[in-house]
């Protein structure tokens, strides 16, 4: 892998999360011209989420290419040409549609290398955006890292913020494998401080985002910020949450997981993927069969999605994946030694 | 194209020289007896798994990689040992990857489905139908955006013709006008489902009307029809013109895997196109055109016995994989 590359001595700008994965793409098609951008309307339309917005009229759609309603074959088409010297960028419009190109993602890109002996690599890139709370419903809401997460071959992140999904997308381009960015909706247009010009986030680092004593909270994507909004209630209850993001779910970073744990004696996970054998289960199980176990004082909490399709009416939705109050309810349980 | 004032000649004789006719030949007599090396290992315990065989192939399989250079690229399927020599491979690294051995072109990790030769081009045989197909246009895509020149086969059977990333691919090629050969190799069967029965088309040439581009269906059988289409098509694909589909007419004489009891078909029709072995026709045109004689092609047989058997005991004598390495080359870089 590249080593990263730091932005210490960059000048930071606020920016939108979508205004960032887009910086990464404009600097990476300027420096690199094995980089293309493949995806449904994302050229003269600027992209379902307006990320790509106007990329095509400086690179031509040469270099920002409005593929057929094709995902699978476009999929494959991507995976042709990363394994044969191109470095695409593959949009999925919603993750969900993740379903139709399962084949060229799960049978091909992840294991080429493998099945080849070693003697290719499939420097691949998708984008996938996820995540309920538009009212899109059950075909275009879902969390579906975990799905990907399952497959050796693969590497799979889930930036919170957009300094991190613009140096993370920018150090997928830097990595040889195939790399899954899952990008909450409800993110892209949340603002931040973004360095200017290139800098990476490396891939498999969690990082802490808030300092706690009480209670070690696990959060990726969205649930992040769920996580500190409900971190901000607990302190006013006298709870010290630390707060997790976890940004690539594969791999983990299991040290700082372990250590983390270890310092509060307690681990909550909170994700939107639904919570039956989601990423909080693999977490769980990483913390139960380590050395961190003995410092375990509570069971492990686990917040996911619910059981249940995505549903339509608001209200339904709300329900079916953890929000902030649902956060500090069952923390606090927890540490009342209520779970 | 063909010359007009060699018209009445074979297109063979007129495109290619005494030499590369007479390498066509040796390369289908690897082929023949890979597999019928390949076959007498398994029996002998010394293959796992299963081998999707290509015996009775061998010309559709040379006859379409003659007009490539060694940098073009082909995908390959399931089936694909054939194109793996007729692409150049070295049979006792191919034996190698059978036996499972670290020696094999993908270190015993790939196995008969998923062998590949990738310095030579060929970006390996595939276990899923049609998964090399986009894949095959993707390098194309590449071919065109880095403008290296080169050209894709890609190969699938009358099977594949019905996947969804068939059409898919083939649209894609059409509307980026992509250098990609799509080389069908219908051999009447996908598994055990006839083309009647699967296809809603009487020939799969057909459909490449449905995607705006050349369709051809030739006797992959006959070395001259299959290299002069596929030479076409070839041809057009290096001037930027697009794909073109090529339909190559053959017949598999083994069953699907090794646990086909041919139930789908019969006895006589196997043994119909048996006694129309393709390489014994190759080689009676060799000789009748003076190209060979006889006793030159007896050699050619006979080397390649030898190469064979030699190969053979190169992939035995070779080592094992060290167990401990199983997780190496999941990834690039060793995760931490």
């Amino acid at each position: 892998m590249n080593a990263p590359v730091s932005s210490t001595d960059l000048e930071t700008i606020e920016m939108s999360y979508s205004e960032a994965i887009k910086d990464a793409m404009d600097i990476a098609l300027a420096r690199d011209e094995r980089v293309i951008l493949m995806g449904e309307d994302i050229g003269v339309y600027g992209g379902a989420f307006q990320v790509t917005g106007d990329l095509v009229h400086k690179y031509g759609e040469d270099r920002v290419m409005d593929t057929p309603i094709s995902e699978l074959g476009g999929a494959g088409v991507a995976v042709g040409a990363a394994l044969t010297g191109l470095r695409p960028i593959f949009e999925f419009q919603f993750s969900d549609f993740a379903a139709l190109a399962m084949e060229q993602i799960v049978n091909q890109a992840a294991k080429l290398r493998y099945m080849l002996g070693g003697e290719v690599s499939v420097p691949l890139v998708m984008r996938f955006p996820a995540g309920s709370g538009t009212g899109a419903a059950a075909q275009h809401s879902q969390s579906l890292e975990a799905w990907l997460a399952h497959v050796p071959g693969l590497k799979v992140i889930q930036p919170a913020t957009p300094h991190d999904v613009k140096g993370m997308l920018l150090a997928a381009l830097d990595d040889p494998d195939p790399v899954m960015i899952f990008e909450h909706k409800l993110l892209y247009k949340i603002k931040g401080p973004v360095p200017q010009g290139h800098y990476t986030v490396p891939i498999g680092k969690a990082e802490i985002r808030r300092a706690g004593t009480d209670v070690t909270i696990v959060a990726t994507s969205m649930m992040v910020h769920k996580s500190l909004a409900a971190a901000e209630a607990l302190q006013e209850a006298g709870i010290s949450a630390e707060v997790i993001d976890l940004r690539t779910i594969r791999p983990i970073d299991r040290d700082t997981v372990l250590s983390s744990v270890e310092k509060t004696s307690r681990l909550a996970c909170v994700y939107e993927g639904v919570k039956t054998l989601g990423i909080g289960a693999e977490i769980s199980a990483m913390v139960a069969e380590s050395h961190a176990f003995d410092f375990l004082d509570a069971p492990i909490l686990r917040l996911g999605g619910a059981d249940n399709p995505i549903p339509y009416n608001p209200e339904l939705e709300k329900a079916s994946v953890p929000q902030v109050e649902d956060i500090v309810s069952k923390v606090t349980d927890l540490l009342k030694g209520k779970i | 194209m063909a010359d007009q004032t060699h018209k009445n000649e074979p297109f063979a004789l007129t495109k290619y020289s005494g030499e590369q006719l007479k390498e066509a030949l040796r390369k289908m007599h690897l082929i023949r007896k890979f597999e019928e090396g390949a076959e007498d290992s398994y029996m002998r315990g010394l293959i796992h798994g299963t081998m999707h065989l290509s015996i009775g192939q061998e010309c559709s399989a040379v006859g379409s990689c003659m007009p490539l250079a060694e940098d073009d690229q082909i995908t390959s399927t399931h089936r694909g040992h054939g194109h793996c020599v007729a692409k150049g491979a070295d049979v006792a690294r191919m034996f190698a990857e059978f036996f499972g051995k670290e020696t094999g072109y993908c270190k015993g990790r790939g196995g008969s489905m998923h062998i590949a030769d990738v310095a030579k081009g060929n970006l390996g045989a595939n276990g899923i139908v049609a998964g090399g197909i986009p894949i095959a246009v993707g390098a194309a895509l590449t071919s065109k955006r880095l403008k290296t020149g080169k050209v894709v086969i890609c190969f699938f059977g009358d099977g594949a013709n019905n996947e969804g990333a068939f059409h898919e691919s083939l649209n894609m090629a059409s509307v980026w006008k992509l250098p990609v050969v799509f080389v069908c190799e219908n051999n009447k069967y996908g598994m055990s489902t006839s083309i009647e029965r699967s296809t809603s088309v009487a020939n799969i040439a057909d459909r490449a009307a449905a995607y705006s581009m050349p369709g051809i269906t030739v006797d992959g059988n006959d070395f001259n029809a299959i290299t002069e289409a596929v030479d076409q098509a070839v041809e057009r694909a290096r001037a930027g013109e697009g794909p073109s589909l090529v339909e190559s007419l053959t017949y598999r004489w083994r069953g699907h895997s090794k646990s086909d009891r041919n139930r789908y078909r019969t006895k006589e029709e196997i043994n119909d196109w048996i006694s129309k072995d393709p390489i014994i026709r190759f080689a009676a045109f060799l000789v009748e055109h003076a190209v060979i004689t006889e006793a030159e092609a007896a050699q050619i047989e006979e080397d390649v016995e030898t190469e064979i058997a030699a190969a053979i005991e190169f992939a035995k004598a070779s080592p094992d994989p060290v167990v401990s390495d199983v997780s190496r080359d999941v990834y690039t870089e060793a995760q931490v």
